[in-house]
């Protein structure tokens, strides 16, 4: 436990927090690079995964993708990208935005793959343009899953870019790495916890806006607190 | 001998599924209770078995009350036939029948060997116990369905709309099979089904139920047929229908019977 | 493939090191999991805040959670049992949702049934509820295998010894082919483990692969 407490009062050492290397600087870097990997992935993947989605084909490719992703130790895109592009911000972004894709694509994939047939029929027999059908029915029924493949993005690219600062110096990642080398467990341990208590917050954030979603977009008019009461077990018959 | 004594059963709701319910169900007849879908007839089937613990009242079979009887137990010394099998589709054929045999301790060997009797008795190729459920048709199913109620040989048959879910022609080549086959068995059945035609086909008394459980009439086919007790019984059996309403015509010195709209239905025997 | 041949019994080690950590996390993530998401299914008032509260720790970054998890559990940063403890961790955290699904997806009529020709509770469980449980199962192990075996390498940088150890050391050294080695590697093994599984699922679960078809024939 004084563990924790040497990490606490490094905490609350104000040197900790002023300059380059200070809390909020490597908080703000951070975000940054998050924001900017997940912006990155979303236009990138969002329209194919809403392609793929509308068309209904292709789920195989989807399925492989996110399947390999998974495969793939992190680390080790990380170290090859990093061999090969040098230090600096360009190999982990990159690295970032591969990791990143899968998930963002999968959400668009399956928000709208699972859009009922029978409503974007009715909306093309009413005489709705493709485009209008896309726009007004699939992306809005969609959005609480296409949410959720990007905050699936955004808590990954928040780990991950964590261990990017192995070979890039940025982000909250780097007093994990200084604190391992000079066996500083308080700075280390700081760290971890600024890193698992901003990835939370992301999370409980990111969880609020897909059910804002749910609620607003692919729901309006539907009270979430009232359930259809019939909740007894189906019988046999 | 299944004894009904003015059993309730009250689930949270404004109205009780089944109240009040009386009835004496004889050793080796056959009773069915007819009715509208939510008139009660499953949950007073499922009284006997305790699938479902009656609010009120109790159920007696040979005058033991079940209510003193281990469920499990009781359950294993009940047939129970259900609408879409209640097969287990993760077994084969086989293990499915043996299921009850097996639960109580028979060496599955000899449960299987068992089984495959039991396959024939209802009808089905011995060799079919190899396959799963999912290959098998909607009657097959029910078949194997019949053959483990009857695995352990219990004096008791519970059905619950049977061939509920099977095509006309099969329906009618299963009901033909009951029958045959209690004529050799002599097991005490109480059969649930909406279908006032398989009611009168099977029971040797039939029980017409309407909402909450409440005996509208019972008596053997022909009683209610003769004497429908009100408007409710004579609309749910259809005396008034054309086709149940039957005359006489002679034909060339045979009697045919017709319906009420003059079709020829059959001839009288000379 | 010259660095390979050079280092090849190094490999085989680690990879045997890799296994060791990965193995024992992923069958202490079922043994977890699957009662967590069986009482979910169960009892849901007690079982779904355990379930987000498991599925929340996923949240937490990988690197981080391995500095913690020594404070909390009283061990050494770089000792396996971290690595296996973090791993279980992530592994629970993947696997709950799919086990109350996998319990969800077993047809109520087929467990009533089973209850009503006689099955003890015990019996309802462990003959019915959890064969038939089995292929939605088995889908949340392989993505917990596939995962933890890529996520061992982490290890690593802790300075616990996996295929991780070649990521490290040939990025410090700057040998392309040792890197590219360990990703590999890593991926190979993934992929066997997921295809003994995908084996065993198919091997303990027989019902799932006849095609009906066949069979209304006869
Ligand atoms: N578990 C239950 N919880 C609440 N209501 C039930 C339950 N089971 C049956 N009921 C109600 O009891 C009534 C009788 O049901 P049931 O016995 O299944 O009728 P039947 O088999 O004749 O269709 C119905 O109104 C049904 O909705
Ligand atoms: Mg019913």
């Amino acid at each position: 436990m004084s563990l924790f407490l040497d990490a606490l009062s490094w905490l609350g050492d104000g040197a900790n927090w002023t300059g380059p290397d200070g809390v909020p600087t490597r908080v703000l870097q951070h975000l940054a690079i998050t924001a900017a990997v997940v912006g990155i992935s979303a236009a990138v993947a969002l329209p194919a995964g809403v392609l793929i989605g509308h068309s209904r084909r292709g789920a195989g490719v989807v399925g492989a993708l996110t399947g390999a992703a998974r495969a793939i130790p992190t680390l080790g895109l990380l170290t090859m990208l990093g061999l090969a592009l040098g230090i600096g911000l360009l190999a982990p972004m990159l690295a970032l935005v591969v990791l990143a894709i899968p998930s963002v694509l999968a959400g668009a994939y399956a928000g709208v793959q699972a859009v009922d047939p029978a409503t974007t029929g009715a909306a093309k027999a009413i005489g709705m343009s493709s485009r209008q059908v896309v726009f007004r029915v699939e992306l809005p029924l969609a959005s609480p899953v296409i949410i959720g493949g990007l905050r699936a993005a955004t808590l990954q690219v928040v780990a991950t870019a964590t261990l990017a600062a192995y070979t890039a110096d940025f982000g909250l990642g780097r007093y994990l790495f200084t604190g391992l080398k000079s066996r500083e467990y308080a700075e280390m341990l700081a760290g971890a916890l600024l890193v698992a208590v901003l990835a939370l917050l992301l999370e409980l954030a990111l969880a609020t806006a897909q059910r804002q979603a749910a609620v607003r977009l692919a729901a309006p008019g539907r009270n979430p607190s009232q359930r259809t009461p019939d909740t007894r077990e189906k019988e046999p018959a | 001998m299944i004894e009904f004594e003015s059993v309730s059963k009250t689930y949270p709701g404004p109205t009780a599924a089944v109240s009040e319910f009386s009835l004496t169900v004889p050793s080796h007849r056959t009773v069915v209770l007819v009715g509208s879908s939510g008139s009660g007839k499953s949950t007073l089937l499922r009284m006997v078995n305790r699938m479902v613990d009656p609010t009120g009242g109790r159920v007696l079979i040979d005058d033991e009350d079940v209510r003193d009887r281990d469920p499990v137990a009781l359950r294993r010394s009940i047939g129970y036939v259900l609408q879409n099998g209640g097969l287990m589709p993760h077994w084969t054929v086989l293990d499915n029948v043996a299921t009850v045999p097996v639960l109580t301790g028979t060496p599955k060997r000899q449960a299987r060997l068992a089984a495959k009797e039991l396959l024939e008795r209802v009808g089905l190729d011995p060799a079919m116990g190899r396959r799963y459920p999912g290959q098998l048709s909607g009657g097959q199913q029910q078949r194997v369905g019949v053959a483990r109620a009857l695995a352990t040989d219990p004096n008791i048959l519970l059905m619950d709309e049977p061939f509920g879910a099977v095509d006309p022609i099969m329906r009618r080549e299963l009901q033909e099979e009951l029958l045959r086959l209690q004529t050799e068995l002599h097991k005490t059945i109480l059969f649930v089904t909406h279908d006032i035609d398989e009611a009168f086909l099977l029971g040797d008394e039939v029980v017409v139920l309407r909402e909450g459980g409440q005996i509208a009439q019972r008596g053997t086919p022909a009683e209610i047929l003769a004497a429908p007790a009100d408007d409710f019984v004579r609309g749910f059996t259809g005396v008034d229908r054309a086709e149940r309403t039957l005359s006489t015509m002679e034909v060339d010195g045979r009697t045919i019977a017709v319906d009420g709209t003059g079709r020829p239905v059959g001839v009288f025997a000379p | 493939m010259t660095w390979l041949n050079a280092n090849w019994p190094q490999v085989i080690e680690l990879s045997g090191d890799h296994l060791a950590l990965s193995v024992p996390a992923i069958l202490i993530s079922i043994l977890i999991a699957v009662p967590i998401g069986r009482l979910a299914h169960r009892r849901p008032k007690i079982g779904t805040p355990l379930l987000s509260a498991a599925t929340l720790m996923y949240a937490i970054p990988a690197l981080p959670l391995l500095i913690i998890i020594p404070v909390v559990f009283g061990i050494p940063l770089r000792s396996p049992a971290t690595m296996i403890v973090a791993l279980s961790v992530y592994g629970v955290a993947l696997l709950v949702r799919t086990a109350a699904d996998a319990f969800g997806s077993v047809d109520a009529r087929v467990r009533e049934a089973a209850v009503a020709v006689g099955h003890s509770p015990r019996s309802v469980f462990w003959r019915v509820d959890l064969p038939l449980a089995i292929p939605v199962l088995l889908s949340g192990i392989r993505v917990v295998t596939v995962s933890t075996v890529s996520l061992v390498t982490i290890g690593a940088l802790i300075g616990v010894p996996s295929l991780g150890t070649l990521l490290t050391d040939g990025f410090q050294r700057g040998i392309e082919a040792e890197v590219a080695t360990g990703v590999i590697v890593t991926i190979i093994l993934a992929l066997i483990l997921d295809v003994l599984l995908l084996a065993a699922g198919r091997a303990a679960a027989p019902w799932t692969r006849t095609p009906r078809a066949k069979a209304v024939a006869a």
